[in-house]
Parts: C-alpha cells; sequence; structure tokens
C-alpha cells in the first residue's frame, strides 16, 4: 500500500534532490527573463484549452445526448476517437496542412492567384492561439466523454420536468446542461489540462514557451538540471491545484450520481436549419481531431508508397508497443484494485494519502519521470547485479534498465492515477451495506475484496485499462529515454523520423499508432453507449459513465 | 469475462516480448559488440555503421536518445552498456564531458585526420563531420550572393528574416560564436537587432525557415547546410520545392569566416567494449566511412581531401571560422541567457 506509493514518489524525491543540489544563481536571470513570460504562456495556454475543448466538449455531449439531428447516431461513434491521435502527432499534421507552405494555403494561394504570404490574410498556426486549437483537438474527449456520461445518467427526470414547463431548448441548455457538466467539467478538464501541461513537443513545435519548455532550455542549454528541477517543482505546483481541481469534480459527481432510480434521456428532434447546426457543432471537433489527421496520414502513407515499411522490423516494434503496453496495464489495474480497496477499507490518513500520491504520476512531465526515475532504477539493478554476482560469480549488467523494465515502472507510474481515479469512482456508487453484509457474514477482506469489490468495478476496471493501453501506446518522452539498446516503440518510430524532420515518413507509424488506439477507444463508447439500453430493457436504473458501474 | 480473456492472452504476449527483449541484450555478451548511445537519428549513420560491422564482424546496438542521454550514462554508471556516444552540436560533447561521462581517447589516427580546432585538447570529445549554420536566401527576392552576420541585424532585413527558436542549440551555438568574436555587450545588440528584423516568431525546424522562404513569409532565414541538400536530392517533391525556392549563402563574421559545428565522438567513462569503440573511432576518420558519411548526411566531411556532396560544393567554398569550437561551448550559457534577455522566442 504505502509501498506503491513509495515507488510514485521515487521520482518525486529524485526531483527534489536534484532541485536541491542548488544553482541558485540561476534564479535572478529566470526570474527577470525566463519565468513571467513562460508563466503567461503555460496559463494562457491551459485557459485557451479549458475554453475550447472544454465548449467543445460540453456542447457535443449535450447535443448528442439532448437531441436528435442529421448524423448524430455517427457522430455518437466518431466524437471520442481524436483520443486515439497523440498531441505532438497532430502538432506536425497541422504545420504539415495549415502552415504558410502547407497544403491549404498553398491550395488557396493556387486558386486565387496570390503571389505570397503577404497578400493575403490566414491566421498563423505556429502561434498560442495555433496551440490551444491543435491540442484542444485531440484532448476535448475528455471532457465529451466524462459530460455525456453525466448526461446520459442524470438529465432525464429534469429535462422531461423543464420541457413540460415550456423552457426553450437554449434555456435548457443553460438551467440544465450547464450546472450538470460543472463536475464532469472539472474532471474532464484537469485531465486534458494535465495532458498539454505535460507535452512539450506539440507546444515546442508551435513556439509556444510554457514552463515546461523553460524546463528543457534550462537543463540543456544552461547546463542546469538543478535549475530544470526547481522550475519543475514549480509547475508540481500547477499540476497539484490541478489534481485538487479533479477531486473536487469527482466529489460532486458523487453526490450528483447518488440518487438511485433513473432513466435515459429521449433526445428531441431538431428541426431544419438547427439541426444541421447540431451536426456542424458536432463535426467540427471529429474533422480537427480524428479526421483531418488520419486523412493526413493515410495520405502520406499512400503518397509515399509508405506499405513497404511493413517489414519483420516494423512488426518487432509493433510487438514491443504492444507489449510493454499490455505488461504495464496489467500491472496498472493490480496495483490500483490493492490501492483503492484498502482506502475503502480502512480509511487512515495513510491509505488516503497513499492514494493522493498515486495520483501525482501523472503529474510530472515524462521526461523529468524518466530523468528521476533513473537513479533509483539503476540502483535496483546494481543491487541486483551485486547479489547476483556473490551467488553465481557472473555479471548480469542492467537487468531493469537493459531489458525494458524501466520503461515499464514508467508507465505504472504515470497512469496509475488513471486507474485509482476511475475505480474509486466506481466503488463509490457500491453502498457499503453490501460489504458490511458480507463481513457480517463471516467473509474475511480478502474473500470480500475478490467477491465483491473485484466484480462490481469490473466496468471500471475495463475502462481503465482501455484508457491506460491507449496512453502507453501514445507515450513518448519516457519511452524515449528509458528504452533498452535496439529498442523501438511506434511513438519513438515516428519521434525518430520527426527528429531528422522527415516526419512525413513516419506517418505509417502514426496510422498505426492511431488505429491501435481506435480499438479500445471504440470498445469504450460501446460500453459508454451500450448500457443504458442495456438497463433499460433490463428495467433497472442505468449509468453509462464507463468508469461507474451500476448498482 | 470477455474482457479478461483477452487481457490474459495479452499478458502473456506482453510477458513473451519483454523476455525477448531480455534475452537478445543478454545473449550479446557472446559476441564482439559495441554499444553506442547517440542523439542523432539512426538512420542517419546506418551506411557507415552497416559498413563497419562488415569489415569488422563486431555487431553495433545502437539507442537513439534526443535529451539525457549524458544523464542515463551518468546514472547507470560502472554497469552502463554504452561504449560511445555520438553526438551533433559542441555543447552536447561539451556537456558529456563536463558531466564527466567520457573518458579521454589518445590516438594517433585521430589527432592526424582531426584539426586541433575540432577536437577536445584532453582528447574527451572528436569532430568527425562539419555543418555550416548559413544563410537561406529568397532566390526571387534577395539579390545579394554574400552577406555577413552582422548584417542580419541591419534594418534594411526589418520583417524579412525567419529562424527557428533561439534557444535550439544550432542557434545558440551560433549566438555564443557571435559572443565570442564582438563580446557580449555587443552580441546583445546584434541579437536584438535580428529579433527586430524577424518576420514572424521564432518556430518549427530548419526545413520550415526553406519552407516559409518559399511561401513568402520572410526572404532570409538562417539554417544548416545539410538540410537544403536533404531537401534537394529527397524524395519528396514538396521538400524539393522549397530547396528550390532559396539559394545558400556562407555568411562569414566581420573579420571571420563561416559559423561551423561539428558531429563527433566520445568515449564513455565506463566503456564495457573499450577496444571496440576506439576501432570505431579511427574507421570514422578513413578514408571510406568519411565518403559514406559525406553522401548520406550531406555534411562536410573533416578529413582534408574527401569529396564534398555535389549539393554543398555548389555553396561555394567553406571558409569556416578559426575561433576554436571548445571555446564557443564554454560561451553557450551566456548565449542561452542573452536569448532570454532579450525576449527573442516571445
Amino acid at each position: 500500500m504505502a509501498a506503491i506509493a513509495l515507488v510514485v514518489l521515487l521520482p518525486l524525491a529524485a526531483l527534489i534532490e536534484i532541485a536541491a543540489e542548488g544553482d541558485a544563481e540561476i534564479w535572478p536571470h529566470l526570474i527577470a527573463n525566463v519565468l513571467p513570460a513562460s508563466t503567461f504562456d503555460t496559463l494562457a495556454l491551459l485557459a485557451g484549452i479549458g475554453l475550447v475543448a472544454g465548449s467543445m466538449g460540453i456542447t457535443a455531449a449535450w447535443l448528442v445526448t439532448a437531441h436528435r439531428f442529421p448524423g448524430r447516431s455517427i457522430l455518437v461513434w466518431l466524437l471520442p476517437l481524436p483520443l486515439a491521435v497523440p498531441t505532438y502527432i497532430t502538432a506536425y499534421i497541422y504545420v504539415e496542412v495549415f502552415d504558410s507552405a502547407g497544403l491549404v494555403q498553398m491550395a488557396l494561394r493556387g486558386i486565387m492567384g496570390w503571389k505570397s504570404r503577404g497578400d493575403y490574410w490566414f491566421p498563423e498556426i505556429r502561434s498560442l492561439p495555433g496551440c490551444i486549437l491543435v491540442m484542444s483537438a485531440v484532448l476535448y474527449p475528455y471532457i465529451y466523454i466524462a459530460a455525456r456520461a453525466m448526461f446520459l445518467t442524470q438529465s432525464a427526470s429534469m429535462l422531461e420536468v423543464a420541457r413540460t414547463l415550456g423552457a426553450s431548448r437554449i434555456k435548457l441548455f443553460r438551467i440544465i446542461a450547464l450546472p450538470l457538466a460543472r463536475p464532469a467539467l472539472a474532471v474532464g478538464v484537469s485531465l486534458a489540462l494535465l495532458e498539454a501541461l505535460n507535452d512539450i513537443g506539440a507546444s515546442e513545435y508551435l513556439g509556444v514557451r510554457t514552463l515546461t519548455v523553460s524546463v528543457y532550455n534550462t537543463w540543456l542549454n544552461r547546463g542546469s538540471l538543478p535549475g530544470a528541477a526547481q522550475i519543475a517543482c514549480v509547475m508540481l505546483a500547477f499540476v497539484i491545484g490541478l489534481i485538487l481541481i479533479e477531486r473536487y469534480g469527482r466529489r460532486d459527481r458523487r453526490y450528483a450520481a447518488s440518487p438511485k432510480r433513473h432513466r435515459t434521456v429521449h433526445p428531441v428532434p431538431l428541426f431544419g436549419i438547427r439541426g444541421w447546426i447540431a451536426t456542424v457543432l458536432c463535426t467540427v471537433p471529429v474533422l480537427l481531431g480524428f479526421i483531418i489527421p488520419t486523412a493526413f496520414l493515410l495520405r502520406e502513407t499512400l503518397r509515399g508508397g509508405l506499405f513497404n515499411q511493413l517489414d519483420a522490423e516494423f512488426l518487432a516494434h509493433f510487438m514491443t508497443t504492444i507489449g510493454l503496453s499490455v505488461v504495464a496495464t496489467s500491472t496498472v489495474l493490480i496495483l490500483a484494485v490493492v490501492l483503492v480497496s484498502a482506502a475503502r477499507l480502512s480509511k487512515n490518513s495513510l491509505t488516503k494519502g497513499s492514494l493522493f500520491i498515486a495520483g501525482l504520476g501523472y503529474a510530472l512531465p515524462g521526461t523529468v519521470l524518466a530523468l528521476g526515475l533513473m537513479v533509483p532504477l539503476v540502483g535496483i539493478d546494481n543491487l541486483i547485479g551485486t547479489l547476483w554476482r556473490s551467488l553465481t560469480g557472473e555479471r548480469i549488467g542492467l537487468l531493469l534498465m537493459g531489458a525494458a523494465g524501466g520503461i515499464v515502472i514508467a508507465y505504472v507510474i504515470r497512469f496509475l492515477s488513471i486507474a485509482t481515479g476511475s475505480l474509486s469512482a466506481g466503488l463509490d456508487r457500491v453502498s457499503p451495506s453490501l460489504e458490511d453484509a458480507a463481513r457480517t457474514l463471516g467473509a474475511s477482506r480478502r474473500e470480500m475484496v475478490w467477491a465483491i469489490q473485484i466484480p462490481l468495478m469490473r466496468p471500471a476496471l475495463a475502462s481503465a485499462a482501455l484508457l491506460i493501453f491507449v496512453d502507453c501506446i501514445k507515450e513518448l518522452p519516457a519511452t524515449l529515454l528509458l528504452r533498452p539498446l535496439n529498442t523501438e516503440t511506434l511513438s519513438t518510430l515516428v519521434y525518430t523520423y520527426a527528429s531528422r524532420g522527415r516526419f512525413e515518413d513516419g506517418s505509417l507509424a502514426a496510422l498505426v499508432i492511431v488505429l491501435v488506439g481506435l480499438l479500445p477507444v471504440i470498445q469504450l463508447v460501446r460500453t459508454a453507449e451500450a448500457r443504458p439500453r442495456v438497463a433499460e430493457s433490463a428495467g433497472s436504473s442505468a449509468s453509462a459513465l464507463p468508469a461507474v458501474d451500476k448498482p | 469475462m470477455k474482457v479478461n480473456v483477452s487481457f490474459a492472452r495479452g499478458l502473456l504476449f506482453g510477458t513473451a516480448a519483454l523476455g525477448m527483449l531480455a534475452g537478445s541484450s543478454l545473449a550479446a555478451s557472446a559476441e564482439e559488440v559495441l554499444n553506442i548511445y547517440t542523439t542523432r537519428e539512426p538512420g542517419l549513420i546506418k551506411p557507415v555503421l552497416d559498413e563497419f560491422t562488415k569489415e569488422t564482424g563486431i555487431r553495433v546496438n545502437t539507442i537513439f536518445i534526443a535529451n539525457g542521454l549524458e544523464e542515463r550514462i551518468r546514472a547507470e554508471g560502472q554497469n552502463s552498456p554504452a561504449d560511445l556516444i555520438i553526438t551533433v552540436d559542441i555543447g552536447r560533447l561539451a556537456a558529456a564531458k563536463d558531466y564527466g561521462v567520457t573518458q579521454p581517447v589518445k590516438s594517433e589516427a585521430l589527432e592526424k585526420v582531426i584539426p586541433a580546432a575540432y577536437r577536445d585538447p584532453e582528447g574527451h570529445w572528436f569532430g568527425i563531420a562539419l555543418r555550416g549554420r548559413v544563410v537561406y536566401a529568397s532566390k526571387e527576392r534577395v539579390k545579394q550572393d554574400k552577406i555577413t552576420y552582422e548584417e542580419l541585424a541591419d534594418p534594411k532585413w526589418k520583417g524579412k528574416v525567419c529562424i527557428r527558436s533561439g534557444q535550439h542549440l544550432y542557434n545558440i551555438s551560433l549566438i555564443a560564436a557571435m559572443i565570442a568574436h564582438k563580446g557580449e555587450a555587443k552580441a546583445e545588440e546584434w541579437l536584438k537587432g535580428v529579433k527586430a528584423n524577424l518576420a514572424k516568431k521564432p518556430s518549427g525546424g530548419d526545413r520550415e525557415q526553406a519552407k516559409d522562404i518559399l511561401a513568402g513569409v520572410c526572404d532570409v532565414a538562417i539554417g544548416n547546410t545539410y538540410y537544403v541538400s536533404l531537401m534537394l536530392n529527397g524524395t519528396d517533391p514538396e521538400q524539393k520545392k522549397w530547396g528550390e525556392a532559396i539559394n545558400v549563402i556562407l555568411p562569414t563574421f566581420e573579420g571571420g569566416g563561416t559559423h561551423v559545428n561539428v558531429s563527433g565522438l566520445a568515449l564513455t567513462k565506463n566503456a564495457p567494449n573499450k577496444a571496440n569503440a576506439v576501432k570505431f573511432m579511427e574507421y570514422m576518420v578513413s578514408d571510406a566511412s568519411q565518403e559514406i558519411h559525406a553522401e548520406a548526411n550531406s555534411e562536410y566531411p573533416i578529413k582534408a581531401g574527401i569529396k564534398v556532396h555535389p549539393t554543398i560544393a555548389s555553396f561555394g567554398e567553406l571558409k569556416a571560422d578559426n575561433i576554436p569550437i571548445a571555446e564557443i561551448a564554454k560561451l553557450r550559457k551566456k548565449a542561452s541567457e542573452l536569448v532570454d534577455k532579450v525576449g527573442f522566442d516571445q
């Protein structure tokens, strides 16, 4: 229990230790020249993504839940798909498509006869607004999924009452959707913002100097790892803030979700122009976050004849990717069950604290996490090595770092909080009386966890597994830094091409990342969309929140 | 339950994959190997590596790490499998030495070929190829064929200059070289001047700058020499257009030469296959490998008398700046601070 928290704390402790090494002389410079601008950029980026991704997610979720309009039944399936597209890949693609010499502007110039960039106005993609748009396009599903689940479970009776009382559609959205969505918004937005804060590739490429970028510059160009670690510690404050917002949101959700009987929402049709407006509002996010990126990758793959990259080597990289993700996902789930069950059973502050600490792993930027992990990992390796040598007299080298163990541990630390979050939300829906009954009937703690908690958590487990699996497939920075010799995953493969300035050549690998990620995302949608109907036909209460079981 | 079944299958599969990984790294100890940690994209050095293996029978294992390579070797300590670091930019080479993860190499073969300005005085690192940081100029809109770095700050270029982030290591080294030539105050003034001339906020990579020239965003940009060759000789017709939109002018410092940087090698402190590593280092300055390298990467060979890639040769004769790059490396931190101070990227 506390041991799991300790593992999560390892990189954090290493980070703080590096930060404590000093290099105080760097701070006057940072305060005068770096931090004001990068703090502003970071805040502006986060606020922008919160606003854009938030409104995309909420609007789409509300429209598909409360209304029927052309294309709705397809859009319900398409809207969550950008979850499978990595942010850094989207950034590269958007530059290729919308930059001054990108596909769109070149075509425009050809059609309009403009000669140079100065002849017309076009928004600059490599800018703060551009970055907000790119990141929002792939991060909005976090908000959409949470909001959709909330609307599905919560709004039926309220909607009907309000409709009967003659409330207009806009008013329905304002008085029902928005207040209802607040907790979902908090959860989804904080997840999306954590992802954004973590992403170095996209923001740097698009020319936005966030705090994360400052961490890199301080480390690499000013040769000050301690200085970089100190900035990273400052960033942790942001992150803890975001986690607290998420906690706050989830607390509300539990409260809001407690009424026992729900009916599913019956969407009312939107006719004529209104229907089409709804179609457009829901299509734009899908277009931006999924169709444009995928179409671009497909185009490049076909154009470059990249299918000949599909050889034994590519297959090996593919297997590595899947293997690492599966092992990491299973490990995360096992640890999360232990953590969450323990926190449920014993409500002391140690277990509660452990649960909170487990959430911090998600907060560390991948490279910082990997840097912090290296020293303790090698420490363990050396311990094993010495032990082995004294027993057998042989050298075995680095076991964890030498054989992908390091990557799995990094994934586990990074994604543990997704599982604990989802599982605790799932368990929160279970009445404690069930467990009390089991205990009264003489079940041991272990039997109770095994016979009651785990079966009840199964849907939450499944959805957490799918999300974590997708995240592992997409993960780049920690993989890049911790992998052993001669080992590539699909994402390092894409990065390798990109670092040579030949991003297009990695299109096939990028496409495969998206396709592999799609399967779990589709499964996720299927669970979320199917359950209300099943529940309805069974006549019992319905809950479509993927992370939540029906009582 | 269906989920659980497929899950168990996946778990087995994943464990097997990991086992294979572990197995391959253990089996490697039986034969002659060389383990290279590199910040270079392996595709760029693969032709040379393959040729080396063919000649010596030594199997080369590589890992590409963008940032954190030195930290990783330091963390791995005595058990690190790393033998050799291959990296670009003097900043990275100097950082490796400062980090204490390298050891000196005494080799006549290396010292004979590599000019003193392009290797560490104590033998901790060796440059094996050069790249120039040069000016890309619009074929259509720029008529002059000579330029100085100083001139980029001239108000006549107002709104016409493109460049990637000032904090990118290529630019940091260029700015450091400017400090070495002019002193900090003058360099700051120069950087302010360049900033005032920018057509847009610094972003993208070197290729994007050529692309922006084609699109008419700017008239001149700063980029590395080899990118132009990669664009012109690559398979992508669009990139070819970017390359064709520009002329390359080899700029000089007033009273100096063109700023060049190195790709280089360093032997790690705890190299388990030291002999193989030194063999490789010496192989890298052989005629054969210098030729392959120049052909595959379009960098300037470090060895005198080796043929330069025709595209690179078409830029004119390189008159490299004479300040030893080890000196430039020392000024990188100052350069980075200067970039922040003038708000170059803002």
